[in-house]
């Protein structure tokens, strides 16, 4: 019997530029205890359908078009809305992506997670503050959080962000709804904690027989705990089917499309790395950050430090794509900053092509910058906003002699061309691109000057899958052209894999392991490896329902 | 918190001295004495009086002999008021101040945080325009030009409301405190809306609503605390421009309090006057200021945790 | 949520987007008007003023708006239409310039402080934050009353209040600019302290500066008006709105135009201005254009 039917749902947004069709002839359905992924890339209307089942949609733009959801044979779009309070947060519930903001800063966890209880719609099921407290602490340990009692009382900022989501969840589930809808609630997690957490979720299904509707863009993720598959693109429909056959007997382009742009198994490109004196080579490294976050009422005399990079040493080989591994916090964007002088080092020694650059003053490095670069993370903020293409290519051209007033305009087409990008948008703004061809424009700022060795910070994190694949793609194609070195950080292992030669992996500014790609992979020395690679969540249904039946 | 109010208070002290320093330093180097304006003073008496005011000594010894008095409390007597201490014309001036000052506050609180988080709960409509050009009326019209049109109107040809002094006939307070309080109303009405607005576009207040709170508890228990922290942090300077903005509506509407006596005392170079009473108001804020800062960290428990760090 | 159309080759710089948002916004629009035709009237009065600034008519006295007049005159028979451009062009000039101080004190101060950080910062804005706190307008007060009524020492007591504001803008905007990739992207390419303050700093500080210097000016105009009602700011023969609206207080019961016509024009013109500084903040908000 299904407990959720949508049909026929349109969802137009009013915008500026014009109409969008967010959600176009949408229909689908959800039965008790069953679990629905809904999996597309940004901008497929994912999370506006969900956002509608609730009425979180922002009413200017967005106008619903047409099509029903009946939950319970009543249906979600039309009924009033203090039904619709009715139905929020007791029959169906919402966790979202971010749960730092999506949790109120200024009350605590336990105020929060009560309040469903104590502002019941109905006001003979409201619950007196004692008998929530009781449940919430209940929910807590159930959830996850050890000493409740205590952690009851603290605030959002207090707790890590896999406790955080974990708190969501108690939110969510307190009021013992029958639909929970989970928008991304992962993605913004770490690999091990992701795991974590979709096991909970998993098993909290089962002992409250809740249905569940996953959204992602991961299709990875989703494969272990799926039941059916939505996959969308731009609003529409690509395909819908139970989980195997969405893996293993995709019907549609797109699925195979995205199955296919999953970085799977190891790297197939030849290892260029040369023997002999390596390129770069760091000793004994360590880079430490007065941390701001002590109490004010605090004796100000000790000033902690965060160790973010804790007495680390390695070496890369010229033509070797290295690859930096780790958690937020672990201290790889810290290290590769480190590397380029941009966050200047407490202790140890750098050395590019034998010289020492942390002996350098800033003068003499400048003739080094031109060999090392770097490639950021956030395609947006990682490009002037009110320089045009042109001029951010040109800018490291002529400062660095590589090109005359005349000759400068040539170049920078040609790099266009390297990078993939249509020439006649040279006098585009950065907000006039989509985030996969900001970050050709920033690779290409990044190869203008004809570097030695990349730095490559997350490159592709911020980017959806297909064209995560795109970006990889040019990277290493840029690469061999280019006879670069590249150290290759990333929290997402599986690129990792798909590109690096070796790969080094780091846990709270220290170096846990290092090694060979495919032997670390098959032999991890460490437990904290081995905890990452058996966090990652592989494309393949059946792989992962092992998984989880193993544990 | 404590340690925080301690520090505070300890930072204070080097700034009053400043101001003392420059206080005096500005009084003493204008031209023309206290005595010196009043033509029937002849020479001799002239000269007397200021060897009684110790005005005859040289000038870093007047001013260690007045920090010496500040410490004790004492700021001398008034030149201009013979028989009477600042301290005593103070104590006298100050309550009607700060009463007025206080209702001012009050009218510019509870009108423009209404204001503020009306308009927020429906940007763009007609709820929002209204109350914000009124607003920005409020801020364009300064008090000078306030007073005089609601004593023209309330109190001149309506004859509703008392156009001078204070406490003496029954309402004679309302029309003060509605003129020094409405620019400020108005500044808060903006502060309010915009905090509120930022606020209400967060995700937390999403998830608020997925829980299925109504929209009146979203907006006082979730929305509030938040959206209310700009006008936190702007009390402090508020309070400063009160005590400022004190001098216009005490002499529109004659009102007995600090204010019109300080800039009496400006004219008339009474110098005890001038420095007792810029230490005096001085103090006040800075005690205010922290006071506010020691509520900002109270509703704000991020705060409490962070020291340094950016503004 | 992508839009679909994508395609067009023109570049919109976002002053471009944001030109035409502030088309749109009729409020801003009408407090542009008025500024320019403030500031044209202002310039031209000599010229254009119906009577003479100092010409007097006894006999004639106070008289309501008439058709020779018409805005009236005060109690010495000047024309009050008259009066009020000459007083407009004093509070512009005061506005103008006390701004321009303040702006060029808080542009470097904030500059500094935000580029350099860490304790030079914490220092500065300290002092920032207890000279916010301080009362003023007594020491503005005292200022006046102390050295005389000098127009030049109006302008710079009154930047010095102001520039406060200003320098906590722009070092709020260098600070969060400073965090922002592409200026580590800049480092990382060899450029200069120098080379990235003038090439990617200034441009993306302007925004904010442009939009707190339209609101300052008001913010200006208002303080001197104060100031010239308690008689410590513009001194007579010369006069402002400040000073036309003290003297119409005086009178206001048997002659209330003194008072209403120089009150409503100065109200008027903060209004203006006011609405045209929030509609270039809302122009200039670069979260607008990120989409």
């Amino acid at each position: 019997m299904a407990l959720l039917e949508v049909n026929g749902l349109r969802i137009h947004f009013h915008t500026r530029n014009g109409v969008v069709k967010a959600v176009d002839d949408v229909s689908f359905s959800v039965d008790c205890g069953q679990t629905l992924a809904i999996v597309g890339e940004s901008g497929s209307g994912k999370s506006v359908i969900c956002y509608s089942l609730l009425d979180l949609l922002p009413k200017p733009p967005a106008v619903i078009e047409g099509g029903s959801a009946l939950f319970d044979n009543e249906d979600l779009l039309t009924c009033s809305a203090d039904r619709m309070r009715q139905f929020r947060g007791n029959h169906i519930a919402m966790i979202f992506q971010d749960p730092m903001t999506s949790l109120n800063p200024f009350l605590s966890i336990g105020e929060q997670l009560i309040e469903p209880l104590i502002y019941h719609p109905h006001k003979s099921l409201r619950l007196g503050r004692n008998d929530a407290r009781a449940e919430a602490i209940d929910l807590l340990r159930e959830v996850g959080i050890v000493n409740p009692e205590s952690r009851f009382n603290s605030y959002p900022h207090e707790f890590s962000g896999g406790m955080r989501q974990r708190a969501m969840i108690a939110m969510a589930l307190i009021s013992k709804p029958r639909l929970l809808i989970c928008d991304e609630p992962t993605t913004a997690l770490d690999v091990t904690i992701q795991a974590q957490i979709l096991r909970l979720i998993k098993n909290l299904q089962k002992t409250r027989d809740v249905a569940v509707i996953f959204i992602s863009h991961d299709l990875g993720v989703v494969a272990g705990i799926a039941d059916h598959v939505l996959v969308m693109c731009d609003g529409k429909v690509q395909e819908q089917n139970n989980t195997d056959a969405i893996f293993y007997q995709s019907q549609s382009d797109y699925t195979k499309q995205l199955l296919s742009a999953i970085p799977q198994g190891a790297k197939t490109t030849a290892n260029r790395s040369q023997p002999g004196a390596p390129l770069v080579e760091v000793s004994n490294l360590k880079t430490h950050f007065r941390d701001l976050s002590i109490a004010a009422n605090k004796s100000s005399s000790q000033e902690h430090m965060i160790k973010a990079v804790d007495d680390v040493s390695l070496s890369i080989q010229k033509g070797e794509i290295l690859g930096l591994v780790g958690e937020s916090g672990s201290g790889k964007s810290t290290l590769g900053r480190s590397i380029l002088q941009l966050v200047p080092p407490i202790a140890g020694n750098i050395s590019f092509e034998g010289a020492e650059l942390t002996a350098l003053s800033s003068n003499q490095l400048t003739p080094y910058r031109r060999k090392l670069q770097m490639i950021f993370q956030d395609p947006y903020a990682s490009l002037n906003p009110r320089m045009t293409v042109y001029e951010t290519l040109a800018e490291p051209l002529l400062y660095h002699g590589l090109a005359n007033r005349k000759t400068v305009s040539q170049q920078v087409q040609l790099l266009m061309d390297d990078v993939g990008l249509a020439r006649s948008s040279m006098r585009k703004y950065p907000h006039e691109f989509s985030g996969g061809q900001r970050q050709r424009i920033a690779i290409g700022r990044a190869i203008a000057t004809e570097p030695e060795f990349i730095i490559a910070d997350e490159p592709v994190s911020a980017l959806d899958v297909t064209i995560q694949a795109q970006i990889l793609a040019l990277i290493v194609d840029l690469v061999e052209r280019h006879n670069l070195t590249m150290l290759f950080i990333s929290h997402d292992l599986s690129v990792v894999r798909y590109i690096c030669d070796r790969v080094v992996v780091m846990q709270h500014g220290k170096l846990v392991e290092q090694g060979n790609t495919e032997q670390l992979w098959a032999e991890p020395q460490q437990e904290y490896t081995r905890q990452l690679l058996a966090a990652i969540p592989a494309a393949d249904p059946v792989q992962e329902r092992q998984r989880w039946g193993r544990h | 918190m404590i340690r925080f109010a301690i520090n505070r208070l300890l930072q204070a002290i080097p700034v009053l001295l400043v101001v003392i320093s420059m206080t005096f330093l500005l009084v003493h180097s204008a031209p023309g004495g206290p005595f010196s304006a009043d033509k029937a003073v002849p020479p001799e008496v002239a000269r007397a009086l200021e060897a009684q005011y110790q005005l005859d000594q040289p000038l870093w010894q007047q001013y260690i002999s007045y920090l010496g008095d500040v410490i004790t409390g004492d700021f001398g007597p008034s030149f201009k008021y013979p028989g009477r201490t600042v301290n005593e014309l103070i104590a006298a001036g100050f309550p009607v101040t700060a009463e007025l000052a206080l209702y001012a506050m009050l009218v510019a609180l509870v009108i423009g945080i209404g204001a503020g988080v009306v308009a927020a709960m429906r940007p763009n409509t007609m709820q929002d325009y209204i109350p914000m050009s009124a607003a920005m009326l409020g801020i364009c019209m300064p008090s000078f030009l306030l007073g005089p049109i609601l004593v023209l109107i309330f109190g001149i040809h309506l004859e509703w409301l008392p156009i001078s002094g204070w406490g003496d006939i029954p309402g004679d307070k309302i029309l003060p405190a509605i003129t020094l309080g409405t620019g400020y109303a108005a500044y808060i009405a903006r502060l309010s809306r915009g905090g509120m607005l930022e606020v209400l576009s967060q995700d937390y207040i999403r998830t608020a609503r997925a829980k299925g709170l109504s929209e009146s508890l979203i907006i006082t228990k979730h929305a509030l605390r938040g959206g209310l922290i700009p006008v936190v942090a702007f009390l402090g300077p508020a309070f400063a421009g009160l005590l400022g903005g004190s001098f216009v509506v005490e002499t529109i509407f004659q009102i007995p309090g600090l204010g019109r006596f300080y800039v009496a005392s400006a004219f008339n170079r009474d110098y005890t006057m001038i420095l007792g009473m810029t230490i005096f108001f001085a103090t006040l804020i800075i005690l205010f200021n922290l006071l506010s800062d020691l509520l900002a960290l109270q509703l704000n428990p991020k705060l409490r945790q962070q020291a340094r760090g950016d503004h | 949520m992508k839009a679909s159309s994508q395609s067009t080759e023109q570049h919109s710089s976002l002053w471009l987007d944001a030109w035409l948002k502030l088309r749109k916004n009729r409020l801003a629009l009408f407090g542009f008007a008025v500024l320019i035709i403030l500031c044209v009237v202002s310039l031209l009065t000599p010229w254009i003023a119906p009577y003479g600034y100092e010409q007097q008519d006894l006999m004639l006295g106070a008289t309501p708006p008439s058709l020779e007049h018409w805005l009236g005159t005060d109690i010495f028979g000047r024309d009050m239409l008259t009066r009020i451009m000459y007083g407009g062009r004093v509070s512009l000039m005061v506005g103008f310039i006390a701004t321009a101080v303040a702006l060029v004190i808080g542009i470097l101060w904030g500059a500094i402080a935000g580029f350099v950080g860490g304790r030079v910062d914490a220092l500065m804005m300290r002092i920032v934050d207890i000279l916010y706190a301080l009362p003023f307008m007594i020491f503005i007060v005292l200022l006046m009353v102390v050295f005389g009524r000098n127009i030049l020492l109006l302008f710079v007591a009154i930047g010095a209040v102001e520039w406060l504001t200003m320098a906590r803008i722009v070092r709020g905007q260098v600070m969060a600019l400073r965090k922002q990739e592409f200026i580590e992207a800049a480092y990382s390419m060899g450029l200069s302290q120098w080379a990235i303050i003038r090439r990617h700093i200034i441009p993306n500080t302007l925004g904010p500066v442009i939009v707190y210097t339209t609101l300052t000016i008001p913010s200006v105009m208002l303080l001197e008006a104060f100031l010239s009602f308690l008689g410590l700011g513009i001194q007579p023969p010369q006069s402002s709105w400040g000073l036309l609206i003290n003297y119409g207080v005086e009178t206001m019961e048997e002659y209330p135009w003194l008072l209403i016509f120089p009150g409503v024009t100065l109200s008027l013109t903060l209004f203006a201005l006011n609405f045209l500084g929030d509609g270039l903040r809302d122009a200039l908000d670069p979260r607008a254009a990120k989409d």
